[in-house]
């Protein structure tokens, strides 16, 4: 049953990318759903845990540094460190003032990112990326199905892993401070939070988990290059965030599934309908429908597929059964 | 060096007019809008289609004395300024206008930053990815300093053209804020919408004229960008960080300070490329930007933070 054989196979495919999609979103989300920042440079973060995993794990190009044939956990722990260390420099400059400063400037970190990855040859491969980022067990599982399945497991409990953290954190007093901060800096700064440092730990953990993301689809994928880390990956992030409900971490979840599902099938049907020669164009239309689809929501329904919840510990819903009490001041 | 720095004045041009449109949009609609750098893309692809349309009609031009253009570049450039403003009131129309009802600032960031790909992929659905010239004429240089004089100092007539007609047009800013009721109306929702609106100023007027004005000097920066260079769908995208940085290095809400702002980043730009490459030269205006948040985020002219 050839056909079988090839629908699994997609399937993996499939799913592989949108839990490593998951992943970051949830990261975006504790950014952005929880704390209020606004990351627009997500796709530098993903190709710094990306390159730093590919480095550190990788064989050796010639002219290149790296080649240290790290086991791949290091690499994807080491990701994770260079992509805090990242958020933690444009942090400390952005997160003291206005909001919009940490847009523009997580902006700039993506430009730059992209910059080293095209120029910084010795470092990065320039435009034709690393080319063989190493595969992790690949001699112990043989056949591709059977290394994808297996790769999906380990991806899956990892999006459990970070799901299961972020669910524990949000929850958590920290979390609590978090959304107050968000709600009203001024009165939680009246109350002796921190806000400044709050906002920054949070902003660090996200991008740390955005760093495990790349690392993620670099192993998987097998190669990496600059192209893969365009802001058009950053806005896929953020429509799947917007889609599924941000301050939800569920909906993380769905909003990347479901966005990448209309992405891959709009993208399917434009390879069916679109003659081969128009093929580069015709994708320009795919951005354009998934930018309308993320203003659409931002006006018809701000909140997302599933919105936020309103408690969110679970003393206040097991101790006050009583649902007119109200929990926000809103 | 002194070429550096003449590189950095016309480059510094393009940044100045955008960067005007960057911060009276961030001060008076009071969100960062990065949807502007596709109005610059916007405005000189609008003005490349009427010039090739003029072509088509009347067939080829003859430049203008030395420079590589003739009278149908200056008729499009105002063609396309009207069409970019259009196209800037369209957006404030069907998307900013409705968010800012009831969305919060972030929201609007969120939105511009969708529509920012809307347009670009629109324009590259449009025309293509291969980049486009207004003319193929060959212009000769005019040497203004000899060789052994700091390394001299060769300039184009169109650049001098670029020069010119950002000085103007800022001149002409200046006397449209001071001395115009609009222009005065302008500033004063700039530095406080809530009170502007209490003392009967016409605040949808105002936001109006910003966006009008916006579009205009963005398709002026646009067309400057695509004569000194040339036109591809990243232009906008490319020069956004440097509109950033010069609007946040002027102070959020000053013109002048954009156009301050502009210059630095542009010879900040043109300096640094023998220090570190071409390829790098974007980050000299990252490291502007991060350099003036952590000195003094109110920007040089700026009193808000």
């Amino acid at each position: 049953m050839p056909d079988l054989v090839g629908l699994l196979s997609y399937a993996t495919f499939f799913l592989v990318f949108a839990s490593v999609f998951a992943i970051i979103v949830l990261g975006l989300n504790l950014q952005w759903g929880f704390t209020g920042l606004f990351n627009v440079g997500v796709a530098g973060f993903v190709a710094v845990g990306a390159y730093t995993s590919a480095l550190l794990t990788g064989p050796e190009y010639p002219g290149q540094v790296g080649g240290f044939g790290l086991p791949v956990v290091v690499g994807w722990l080491g990701a994770m460190a260079a992509s805090g260390l990242a958020a933690l420099v444009v942090g400390v400059a952005a997160l003291r003032l206005r909001h919009d400063y940490l847009a523009i400037t997580t902006f700039g970190i993506a430009v730059i990112f992209q910059l080293v990855a095209l120029n910084a040859q010795p470092l990065t491969g320039g435009p034709f990326g690393l080319q063989f980022v190493p595969k992790p067990l690949a001699d112990a599982i043989p056949g591709n199905l059977a290394w994808n399945a297996a790769y999906l497991l380990t991806v899956a409990v990892l999006l459990g892993v970070v799901y299961a953290a972020l669910e524990r954190l949000v929850r958590s007093p920290w979390g609590r401070v978090l959304r107050a901060v968000r709600e009203d800096e001024i009165a939680a700064e009246s109350l002796g939070k921190r806000a400044f440092r709050l906002r920054l730990q949070a902003f660090v953990i996200g991008c740390m988990i955005m760093g495990l993301g790349g690392a993620l689809y670099a192993h998987f994928v097998g190669y990496i290059a600059p192209e893969d880390f365009l802001p058009i990956l950053t806005f896929q992030l953020w429509t799947m965030l917007i889609v599924g409900g941000s301050g939800n971490n569920r909906g993380a979840i769905l909003g990347a599934v479901v966005v990448w599902a209309l992405w891959t099938l709009s993208g399917g049907l434009l390879r069916e309908i679109v003659p081969a020669q128009h093929q580069a164009r015709a994708a320009t239309l795919q951005v354009v429908l998934i930018g309308l689809m993320l203003m659409a929501i931002l006006l018809v329904r701000p909140r997302g597929l599933l919105g936020e919840d309103a408690v969110v510990s679970r003393h206040a819903r097991s101790v006050s059964p009583k649902p007119d009490v109200p929990t926000s001041p809103s | 060096m002194l070429q550096l720095v003449a590189d950095g004045f016309v480059i510094g041009s393009v940044i100045a007019l955008g960067a005007i449109g960057v911060t009276l949009v961030y001060s008076i609609l009071q969100f960062a809008n990065f949807a502007h750098g596709e109005l610059l893309t916007w405005g000189a692809y609008l003005a490349w289609t009427v010039l090739v349309g003029i072509t088509a009609v009347a067939g080829p031009i003859m430049p203008l004395g030395p420079f590589s253009f003739g009278w149908s570049l200056l008729a499009s450039l105002v063609v396309a300024a009207l069409a970019t403003a259009a196209l800037a009131l369209l957006l404030d129309r069907v998307l900013f206008r409705r968010l800012r009802r009831r969305g919060s600032a972030i929201t609007l960031i969120m939105a511009s930053f969708g529509a920012a790909l809307v347009l670009r992929n629109l324009l590259q659905f449009a025309y293509g990815a291969v980049p486009e010239y207004y003319s193929r004429e060959i212009q000769v240089a005019l040497r203004l300093v000899p060789r052994h004089v700091l390394g001299g100092l060769r300039i184009t007539p169109d650049q001098l053209f670029v020069l010119g007609l950002t000085a103007f047009t800022v001149v002409a800013l200046h006397v449209f804020l001071t001395r115009t009721t609009l222009g005065k109306a302008m500033r004063a929702t700039s530095l406080n919408p809530q009170l502007a609106r209490v003392t009967g100023i016409d605040v949808d007027g105002v936001i109006r004229a910003t966006w009008i004005i916006g579009g205009v000097l963005a398709a002026v920066a646009g067309v400057f960008s695509g004569l000194t260079v040339q036109l591809w769908p990243q232009l906008g995208l490319d020069l956004l960080l440097p509109l950033f940085a010069a609007a946040i290095l002027g102070g959020i809400g000053s013109v002048y300070g954009a156009v301050a702002g502009g210059f630095i980043v542009g010879l900040a730009e043109s300096l640094s490329v023998p220090l570190i490459g071409a390829e790098y030269r974007a980050a000299t205006a990252f490291a502007a930007l991060i350099a003036i948040l952590l000195v003094r985020p109110t920007g040089l002219f700026g009193e808000r933070p």
